[in-house]
C-alpha cells in the first residue's frame, strides 16, 4: 500500500470542521512556514520536492514560482485553478469537498512564498456545493487567526476569495481563467506575455491546480527532500487518480506513482479489474484530452516494458505509442465500447467548449464532430478518415492555447489506433448501428492478469 | 533621446534591421512583396488586435543570436517580437505553406462564398487570401452554418455568416467609441457578432467598423447593392470637418459619389478614421474638395484599367528599353510591309462601327 499525503486525513470524521482538522494536526504547515521560514525558502523547498503540475501539463511547480516577476509596488497574485472540467477528472472535486482545509493550508502557505495578499480560488461553476463548503473552510480559518491581517502575529496579510465561474473548459486554461477572473469573456490570451510576468490585472500571477497547492503542505511538513524520495525519477510525490469506466471500483485513488497500470488497474486495493468476466480494450489514462491507447499498448510499452503510472512511463513511445499523465483522468474501456461513438463523444464536447477566437480550432473541431458523427450512424466514407487525419494535424499546434491540441490528440490516437475499427464502421454500416467491433486484436495477445 | 537598439533579422533569406519591439509581421512588410505574410485579424492600429486568424503564422528556424534554438511551434508572427538574429521562415517553409493552406480552408468552411453578391468582393481580404492560398475545391460536405438576423441600424448592415470571428470591430468600437454596444456572443463555431438584445450601433465613429471589416460582414447599409467597386472610380478627397480629418476616399461614378470610405494603405489598413458624418452623409462632389485619383494597387481589380493616361497616375513603364541597355525592342518582321490589311495611315477609332473592306479599300483611291 502507497504512502497517502493528501488523502491520508480524508475520511477522519468531521475532519471538513476546523477544530478536527486542527487536532489531526492540520495548519501545521503554516505554523512553519510562516513563523520559521523565508518566502525563498519555500520556493527552494518545493523546488527541491520536484513538484510538477498536477493540472495536466506537468510543469515543474518550483520553476514555475521562481519565474514570478516582483516588481516594485506592484501587487503579485495567486489563483488556485479549481476549474476541473476534463471529462474524466474529478480527483480535485473529492480533496475539495471532503478535506477542505488541506487546500486552504497549501493556499496561504504558497501565498506567502509568492507574496501574494489576495488570493483566488476559481471554480468552475457546477461546482455550487463546494463554494459554500470551501468558504466554510476560509471563514473558520480566518477565525482562527491563519487568515487575514497579521496571520499568526508574523504581520503577513493574506486573504482568500472564492470565484465561481460559468461553467466553461476554455476557462481551466490558465490565461482565460484570468480573463474571466477579471469579469471578461473567457478567452485565452496571446502569450508572451506570461502571467508570471503581467497575469490578473496586469499583476505578476501564478495559477496552480488545487492539487498541486494542496501538495504544498506535505512538502512543507516533510522537507522538499523527502517529498522527492516517494516516487519515481521527475514523477516525485504521490498523485490523485481519478477512475471510471468499466472497472470494478471507480473513484480517487491517491498512488506515489511506483505501481505499474496493471496493478492499479486490476488490483483490488485499487480499480478492481473490469466487471462482468470482461476484457480490457482500451484506456485513456490522463483525462479526455490525452491520446487513447489500445490495451496492449497500456500495459507494456513498445519496448515490451512494463508501465508504470508515472509521467515519464505513461509518456514513453511519445504519441506514436504512448500517451500522457495528463490531469489524472484514468477513463478505462471495455471490449463492449465503440471507440468511434467514443471518439465521437469527445469530439463534440470539444467542439462545444472551443471559445472560437482562432480560426483552427473553431472551424475544425466542429468539422471534426460533423465527420465523426457520420462515421458513427454508419453514413461515412473511407475518406472520410484520412480527412479526420488530416484535419487534426491542421489543428494541433497552430492555435492559441492547449485547448486545439487536446480536441486533434484524442481523434489522432483514435485513428492511429483503431484505424480498423473506423473502417469497419464505413464497410460495416449497418451492423455497425447494431453491433460492436469488439475487441478485435487490440488485447493481442490477450492479457490474463497477474494481481 | 537615446539610441534605438536595431535587432537583425532574416525573413526568408532577406536581412533587415528593425528597431527592438517591432512584430515579425512589421519587419516582413518592410521588406514588402510575398514576403509579408497575410493578415485577418491583426490591424496595426488597433492595440491587442491580432493572433487570433493564425493565416500569418510563420517558423522560426533561429530564436536568437544568443539562444539558437528554433521555436517547437509555428508563430503568429503579428503578435511575436523580432530577437536579434532571428531567423524566420515564411514562404520558404513547407510547413507555413501547409499550414496556411489549412487555415484557409478552414476560414472557408462556413463562408458563404457569396461573392457575386457581397458588396466586399474585389476588396476583400479572404478572396485573396483563398486566392493566393486555397484550393479549389472544398472538402466540408455539410451544411454551412446560419445566423438569425440582426439589424445593427441604419448604417451598418451586418452578415455574420461571412464573419471570420477576426473581432477587429470589437476593437475599434472599444478602442474609438466611448461605449462598445456589440459584442461576440456565444462560443466556439456558433458565436456571433451581435449587440446583446437589439440596438443601433449609433456612435459618431462606428462606421469605422466597416473600413477594418477583412470581409464582407460589416458593410455599408447606404452603398449596399447599389454598385461593384471595380466599376468605381477611388479619388481622394478631403473637406474641413469638424469631428474629424476629413480626408477620405470617394468612390465615384460620372460625377456621382457611390460611397465614402477612409483612405487605406497597400496592406488595407486605414489612415485615418473618419466619423459617420463624413462616411454616410456626404454624397455630393460638392461636399468635397477632390485632390485627385487614389492610388490602388495594379494587382487589384479595382485597379484594372482605371486611369491609363489620365492625370496622377503611372501607367506601367516599358522595362524592354531599361534591360536592354536602351534599345527598341528588335522587330523580326514589319507587318505592315507585308500585308495590307490594316494599313497604319487608317484610324481605326475613327471608323464608325466595325471596320469593313469597304473602308480600306475607299481610302486607297
Amino acid at each position: 500500500m502507497g504512502r497517502k499525503l493528501l488523502l491520508e486525513k480524508a475520511h477522519v470524521p468531521g475532519i471538513r470542521s476546523y477544530e478536527v482538522y486542527r487536532r489531526e494536526g492540520g495548519y501545521a504547515s503554516v505554523e512553519k512556514a510562516l513563523k520559521t521560514m523565508s518566502p525563498e525558502a519555500i520556493v527552494e523547498e518545493v523546488k527541491k520536492s520536484g513538484l510538477r503540475g498536477r493540472g495536466g501539463a506537468g510543469f515543474p511547480a518550483g520553476l514555475k514560482w521562481s519565474f514570478i516577476a516582483k516588481p516594485e509596488g506592484v501587487p503579485r497574485h495567486l489563483v488556485c485553478n479549481a476549474d476541473e472540467s476534463e471529462p474524466g477528472t474529478f480527483k480535485d472535486r473529492y480533496l475539495m469537498e471532503f478535506i477542505p482545509h488541506l487546500l486552504i493550508e497549501g493556499l496561504i502557505v504558497s501565498s506567502y512564498a509568492l507574496g501574494s495578499h489576495a488570493t483566488y480560488i476559481y471554480i468552475r461553476g457546477e461546482y455550487a456545493w463546494i463554494t459554500d463548503i470551501l468558504e466554510q473552510a476560509i471563514n473558520e480559518a480566518k477565525a482562527n487567526g491563519f487568515l487575514g491581517k497579521n496571520i499568526l502575529g508574523t504581520g503577513f496579510d493574506c486573504e482568500i476569495y472564492v470565484h465561481r465561474g460559468a461553467g466553461a473548459y476554455i476557462c481551466g486554461e490558465e490565461t482565460a481563467l484570468i480573463e474571466s477572473l477579471e469579469g471578461k469573456r473567457g478567452n485565452p490570451r496571446i502569450k508572451p506575455p506570461f502571467p508570471a510576468i503581467k497575469g490578473a490585472w496586469g499583476r505578476p500571477t501564478v495559477v496552480n491546480n488545487v492539487e498541486t497547492l494542496a501538495s504544498v503542505v506535505p512538502i512543507i511538513n516533510l522537507g522538499g527532500e523527502e517529498y522527492a524520495t516517494i516516487g519515481v525519477g521527475k514523477s516525485t510525490g504521490t498523485k490523485l487518480i481519478s477512475a471510471c469506466g468499466n472497472i470494478n471500483k471507480p473513484g480517487v485513488y491517491e498512488i506515489d506513482m511506483t505501481i505499474s497500470v496493471e496493478e492499479f488497474l486490476y488490483s483490488d486495493e485499487y480499480c478492481g479489474g473490469i466487471p462482468n468476466g470482461k476484457k480490457l480494450k482500451a484506456c485513456i489514462p490522463g483525462g479526455s484530452s490525452v491520446p487513447i491507447l489500445p490495451a496492449n499498448l497500456l500495459l507494456k510499452t513498445a519496448k515490451g516494458e512494463t508501465r508504470y503510472m508515472n509521467y515519464e512511463s505513461l509518456s514513453d513511445g511519445g504519441f506514436a505509442s504512448g500517451s500522457m499523465m495528463g490531469s489524472g483522468g484514468f477513463i478505462v474501456l471495455d471490449e463492449d465500447q465503440c471507440i468511434v461513438r467514443n471518439t465521437y463523444s469527445l469530439a463534440r464536447f470539444y467542439r462545444h467548449e472551443s471559445c472560437g477566437q482562432c480560426s483552427p480550432c473553431r472551424e475544425g473541431t466542429g468539422w471534426m464532430e460533423k465527420l465523426l458523427y457520420r462515421l458513427e450512424k454508419g453514413e461515412g466514407k473511407s475518406s472520410d478518415i484520412d480527412l479526420l487525419w488530416d484535419i487534426q494535424s491542421k489543428i494541433e499546434g497552430n492555435t492559441i492555447c492547449p485547448l486545439g491540441d487536446a480536441a486533434a490528440w484524442p481523434v489522432a490516437a483514435a485513428i492511429r489506433h483503431f484505424r480498423d475499427e473506423f473502417e469497419w464502421h464505413v464497410t460495416h454500416a449497418a451492423e455497425a448501428q447494431t453491433s460492436n467491433f469488439g475487441l478485435a486484436h487490440y488485447a493481442d495477445p490477450i492479457h490474463v492478469p497477474t494481481v | 533621446m537615446s539610441e534605438i537598439q536595431l535587432f537583425k533579422v532574416t525573413i526568408d533569406n532577406i536581412t533587415i534591421e528593425v528597431p527592438a519591439g517591432t512584430s515579425i509581421l512589421h519587419a516582413a512588410r518592410q521588406i514588402g512583396g510575398d514576403v509579408a505574410p497575410p493578415a485577418m485579424c491583426f490591424y496595426s492600429k488597433l492595440e491587442g488586435s491580432g493572433g487570433k486568424c493564425r493565416t500569418c503564422l510563420v517558423e522560426v528556424s533561429k530564436g536568437s543570436e544568443k539562444d539558437p534554438r528554433p521555436m517547437p511551434k509555428l508563430v503568429a508572427s503579428c503578435r511575436t517580437n523580432v530577437m536579434d538574429g532571428m531567423e524566420v521562415k515564411n514562404i520558404t517553409s513547407p510547413k507555413v505553406i501547409d499550414a496556411r493552406a489549412g487555415i484557409v480552408e478552414f476560414l472557408l468552411l462556413n463562408h458563404p462564398l457569396d461573392c457575386p453578391v457581397c458588396d466586399q468582393a474585389g476588396e476583400c481580404h479572404l478572396q485573396d487570401l483563398s486566392f493566393e492560398h486555397g484550393k479549389a475545391d472544398t472538402r466540408y460536405e455539410f451544411q454551412r452554418r446560419t445566423f438569425p438576423k440582426h439589424d445593427l441600424g441604419k448604417y451598418i448592415q451586418l452578415h455574420m455568416t461571412r464573419c471570420i470571428l477576426c473581432y477587429r470591430c470589437v476593437f475599434v468600437a472599444d478602442q474609438l467609441t466611448n461605449k462598445r454596444e456589440h459584442g461576440i456572443l456565444d462560443r466556439g463555431d456558433h458565436s456571433e457578432i451581435a449587440t446583446l438584445i437589439e440596438k443601433n450601433l449609433d456612435n459618431d465613429f462606428i462606421g469605422n467598423v466597416i473600413d477594418v471589416c477583412p470581409v464582407g460582414a460589416l458593410t455599408d447599409k447606404t452603398f449596399r447593392f447599389k454598385n461593384r467597386v471595380w466599376f468605381l472610380k477611388p479619388m481622394d478627397a478631403h473637406r474641413n470637418c469638424p469631428t474629424c480629418s476629413g480626408k477620405v476616399t470617394l468612390w465615384n461614378r460620372g460625377e456621382e459619389v457611390y460611397r465614402v470610405t477612409a483612405r487605406k494603405d497597400q496592406w488595407g489598413e486605414v489612415e485615418d478614421w473618419i466619423c459617420n458624418d463624413c462616411r454616410f452623409e456626404k454624397k455630393q462632389s460638392s461636399d468635397w474638395t477632390i485632390e485627385g485619383p487614389r492610388l490602388i494597387d495594379r494587382h487589384s481589380v479595382i485597379a484594372q484599367g482605371h486611369y491609363a493616361g489620365t492625370v496622377g497616375t503611372n501607367i506601367p513603364t516599358e522595362t524592354f528599353k531599361a534591360v536592354h541597355a536602351g534599345r527598341d525592342p528588335k522587330l523580326l518582321m514589319d507587318i505592315h510591309s507585308v500585308s495590307e490589311v490594316n494599313p497604319t495611315d487608317i484610324e481605326l477609332s475613327l471608323i464608325n462601327g466595325p471596320a469593313h473592306s469597304n473602308n480600306f479599300n475607299s481610302n486607297k483611291d
